[in-house]
């Protein structure tokens, strides 16, 4: 679409005002993958709200990894998408198209890759990806410093995983303890980090140490060691925070070793790069972004509507003309789960919920089924505007994406990533064509 | 009789195991038996078919009643909670807190029974010091402003974890006396007046061990007069009462706070540590196997308790648990009514010389009762030694200390090593204190499950109650070679829902953020829904 104004900036007495086509609310996966979309389509955006959990994220991309209900691994998700269509004609999956699916994996992988992380592109079959507990998922997109591990999982090749001295929730041994039966070529060995001797480390520390060429050149020598015999090398993941390609491009020059990594506990080093990345960018591409602030308010109007924050340097009240609301579950604040009931955050919403909190959760935490609760959301109609109390759309301006919808289980579904860019994807588009109607 | 605790396996693969003394039931009760009868110098073996303190000794306030609580309904089981009280704060003062107590009325309870406390608790020997509502707010000021009446009694909090833990491991010490985890009497050997062996069942393997004693202890708590059905006594009467407690985030009292009224729902906060215990539901039940909180009971002890604390009504809470109290058999219907005093049955009716059963009773008793079961059995077989616990301190165990609330960040402060790093981060367990449970706390063995490291020390009682430090334990456990295959994950998951058991009905507010990140961690990218259900 075409824009007629660039954001306007105007300071009155109190208050900052700025105006843009269309706000985003909220800095998760979601949120971000709203306003990449959105610069693709040439809005004039903002993305406000609170930092969601992207910084949680392992890296991986999931669409749909799991059958919904069971323990059956998807491989090819697309063709799980039509059966998921079929058997839960609510679930946000299930209203966009499946070419938008993949052109949206697309373009946000692509972006990805332009913003300094490379991944693979979306394949037809999911990846089988490691964990650091030494189990496997299936997955659509990787990090390409991931990549390799699929791969040597797949081939079953000699392999050795490597694990650090003062790194804990990473165990090498753990990893080839649980995959030994499927994968005997695999071997451990614990290493120091370089000018680390004693005490505990963390990975964030690891991966912004590995941004300096020195650091790789010690570790590189570690490495040759740790390797023996073995071509290929899995680490925890610290390849660097802003060029983890290069990081370990270069380690594998330095080593003659194929090298990939594995996500370690949260919150990770690939959530970490993701946020960084977005927030360094986006900006650059001319989108407002005021990440850390939440919305106070959100009012809607004939004309458009107004959202109120506060940053240090004072008040902010943004005009838009379309909103969308990613301001995610309990976790990142969408929603609120009180004693007496499911509520949204932001604007009172009504919320698909069960019927009182005896029904939020089964017995069993690891009940392949799931809990009722995450099924808890917002319920949004063919072009994903949410509903008011009447059944009809709350504001015809006011649309939403992510994991505050109703009728999904991204845990169980293994689909977080999925109904993010997928939902994001269909928000957008419908946006825009709202947008159009209205220029 | 010597002592043979090496196990001879039979034919037929049966291991046996001689000893003095078999006691049944790890609760505090039998590991205080377990203790008197080592100090007696005679040698025991106590079998629970869970762990330590699985029943009513670990899922209970950790209260050390000061007796004021039964001034009026039970008056001797007071003096004798009064005498205990004195008792374990001089002998065992690294299991316990000496909070002190208060016993509060706010406007709308009865004015007659505030009247008649003080009187009562004198009477008992109780002292009982009457504060102004503004002095008790002065010393506790989450109070009610409702407040009208306030006393100030000896009331303390105690571990029971480290209790158990303690007794246990200074009866091993005394004369390699033994505890055996997960190990269930299946049936009793009897011939003619007497028990000749207890055939029992390992529950995580299967194998049987037949234990042959001098004398066989019931020490069963709630589970007591199924154990006495299994040796043909039908003397032991129990009624069976539910209590659900909850757990809050942060501990709101120094105090304990009781409810001056009739004992009733949601009448006392226990602080324990950097927490605070609110109790307590009394329902009847029959079942004995998986009861749990149910919703209507967390609300109904939040909606009283906050009469007295209006802050319990915010209060962010990370765990719930239920568990059933044996209560002697009486004729009253209110079970808060029957009595809380204990009864040692010795079954000579039955037509057995050999057996007791010792039951009933609280936690701040459990000594009184262990000196009276060691009594018994001690004369039965012809030793004279008198009881030593009431005057003999009980020692502090190294790799009893970790279940102390607030103890670990001070233990690995003052070890100073840099190496040793923190797992649980709420409570600051490190990876020292996880060596030396798995190598010294009784019960330790070979490849624990991280249900019984947690229940050795603080891991997992924290905000995350153990989402976090879970993993990290268990790749510590891999990493040091005690797990070596997929077992370690299925003790994982094991390990997680049953924390959840104690999360699931108190999931609000900040819980429920919690909640959904552990489980798109443990699900979402481990796969714990997705392990073979093999077990």
């Amino acid at each position: 679409m075409t824009t007629s104004a660039a954001t306007k900036n105007i300071r009155d007495g109190n208050a900052r005002h700025l105006a843009v086509d269309l706000a985003v609310i909220g800095s998760g996966l979601a949120g971000f993958a709203a306003s990449i979309f959105a610069v693709g389509r040439r809005i004039v955006t903002a993305q406000v709200g609170n930092t969601g959990a992207v910084a949680y994220t392992t890296g991986y991309l999931d669409l749909l990894g799991r059958e919904d209900g069971s323990r059956t691994d998807v491989t090819d998700p697309w063709q799980a998408l039509e059966k998921l269509a079929a058997d839960q004609p609510d679930h946000p999956l299930a209203n966009v198209p499946r070419e938008d699916i993949r052109e949206a994996f697309t373009q946000f992988t692509a972006f990805l890759g332009e913003g300094g992380l490379a991944y693979s592109r979306p394949g037809e079959r999911n990846l089988t990806a490691l964990t650091p507990a030494g189990t496997v998922k299936q997955t659509l997109c990787v990090p390409a410093t991931m990549a390799a591990g699929c791969h040597a999982y797949a081939e079953k090749s000699p392999c050795v995983i490597v694990d650090f001295k003062g790194l804990k929730g990473f165990s090498g041994r753990q990893v080839a303890a649980n995959l030994q039966a499927r994968w005997p070529g695999l071997a451990t060995a614990r290493i120091d980090f370089p000018d680390i001797m004693t005490g505990e480390i963390y990975p964030e520390v690891m991966a912004r140490a590995l941004e300096v060429p020195a650091t790789r050149e010690k570790l590189a020598v570690r490495l040759k060691a740790a390797a023996g015999e073995a071509k290929i090398i899995g680490l925890p993941a610290v390849l660097g925070m802003h060029r983890p390609d290069l990081v370990k491009a270069e380690l594998e020059r330095l080593t003659g070793l194929v090298i990939f990594e594995i996500p370690t506990m949260p919150p990770s080093v690939p959530g970490i790069r993701l946020r960084e990345m977005f927030e360094q960018v986006l900006p650059q591409k001319g989108v407002t972004l005021i990440p850390q602030q939440k919305i106070t308010r959100l009012n809607f109007d004939a004309d458009g509507a107004t959202l109120s924050l506060a940053d240090s340097f004072g008040p902010i009240e943004l005009r838009a003309r379309a909103v969308i609301l990613a301001t995610g579950r309990f976790l990142s604040g969408g929603l609120e789960a009180e004693r007496t009931g499911i509520r949204e955050t932001l604007l009172n919403l009504p919320v698909v919920q069960p019927d009182n909190r005896n029904h939020w959760y089964r017995d069993r935490y690891t009940d392949p089924r799931g809990h009722a609760i995450h099924r808890a959301g917002l319920a949004v109609d063919r072009a994903f505007r949410p509903l008011g109390s009447d059944g009809q759309p709350y504001d015809e301006r006011l649309f939403a994406a992510g994991v505050i919808l109703a009728h999904q289980d991204w845990i169980r579904g293994r689909s977080g990533a999925g109904i993010a860019i997928a939902s994001a994807y269909k928000a957008v588009a419908e946006a825009e064509k709202f947008l159009s109607s209205r220029s | 009789m010597t002592p043979d605790i090496a196990p001879k396996a039979s034919r037929n693969g049966t291991r046996t195991i001689a000893t003095d003394v078999l006691i049944i039931g790890g609760g505090v009760t039998g590991a205080g038996v377990m203790r008197d009868l080592a100090l007696r110098g005679l040698h025991t073996l106590l079998i629970d078919k869970r762990d330590l303190c699985a029943g009513a000794s670990g899922g209970n306030h950790g209260l050390l009643h000061s007796g004021a609580r039964y001034v009026a309904s039970d008056p001797h089981s007071a003096r004798e909670c009064r005498q205990e009280n004195e008792l374990l704060k001089r002998l065992a003062p690294q299991c316990i807190e000496d909070t002190g107590g208060l016993f509060v009325a706010v406007d709308g309870d009865d004015p007659g029974f505030a009247e008649e406390f003080p009187v009562l608790c004198t009477k008992a020997a109780i002292t009982c010091k009457e504060l102004t509502p503004a002095e008790a707010r002065g010393l506790e000021p989450k109070l009610s402003d409702r407040l009208v009446k306030a006393f100030r009694v000896p009331d303390a909090t105690v571990d029971p974890f480290r209790l158990a833990l303690e007794n246990v491991a200074h009866a091993r010490t005394l004369n390699g006396s033994v505890y055996l985890p997960h190990t269930e009497v299946l049936r009793f050997e009897i011939d003619r007046s007497e028990i000749r062996a207890a055939v029992c069942r390992d529950t995580r393997t299967g194998g049987l061990v037949k234990i042959v004693a001098g004398q066989y202890v019931n020490a069963g708590g709630a589970w007591a007069m199924n154990i006495a059905g299994l040796a043909g006594c039908r003397d032991v009467n129990l009624l069976y009462s539910k209590g659900t407690l909850l757990v809050s985030h942060d501990r709101l009292t120094r105090h304990v706070i009781n409810r001056l009224r009739l004992p009733g729902d949601g009448d006392i906060l226990v602080p324990g540590g950097t927490v605070s215990v609110l109790g307590t539901t009394s329902v009847r039940t029959d079942r004995l196997e998986q009861v749990a909180p149910t919703i209507e009971e967390i609300d109904i002890n939040v909606r009283e308790g906050s009469a007295m604390i209006p802050a319990l009504a915010h209060a962010r809470y990370i765990r719930a648990f239920s568990r059933v109290r044996p209560l002697l058999q009486s004729s009253s219907g209110d079970d808060r009514e029957a009595t809380r005093g204990f009864a040692l049955i010795d079954h000579t009716s039955q037509g057995l010389t050999n057996f007791c059963t010792i039951t009933g009773g609280k936690l701040t008793t459990f000594r009184l009762m262990a000196e009276k079961a060691a009594d018994l059995v001690a004369a039965r077989l012809g030793n004279s030694e008198p009881c030593r616990t009431a005057a003999e301190p009980l020692p502090d165990g190294e790799a009893c200390r970790w279940t102390e609330p607030g103890g670990s960040p001070k233990y690995w402060y003052h070890a100073g090593k840099a190496d040793d790093m923190i797992l649980c981060e709420c409570e600051m367990v490190p990876q020292s204190a996880i060596d030396e449970i798995v190598q010294n706390a009784p019960g330790a063995e070979e490849e624990m499950t991280l249900e019984a490291i947690a229940l050795r020390s603080r891991a997992g009682k924290g905000p995350c109650q153990g989402s976090f430090c879970g993993i990290r334990i268990c790749s510590y456990l891999y990493d040091r070679g005690h797990y070596r295959d997929a077992t370690g994950l299925h003790h994982l998951r094991d390990f997680f829902n049953e924390r959840f058991k104690g999360q699931k009905t108190v999931i609000w507010g900040r819980q429920a953020a919690q909640m959904e990140l552990a489980e798109a961690l443990h699900c979402g990218l481990l796969g714990l829904d997705a392990l073979e259900e093999n077990e």
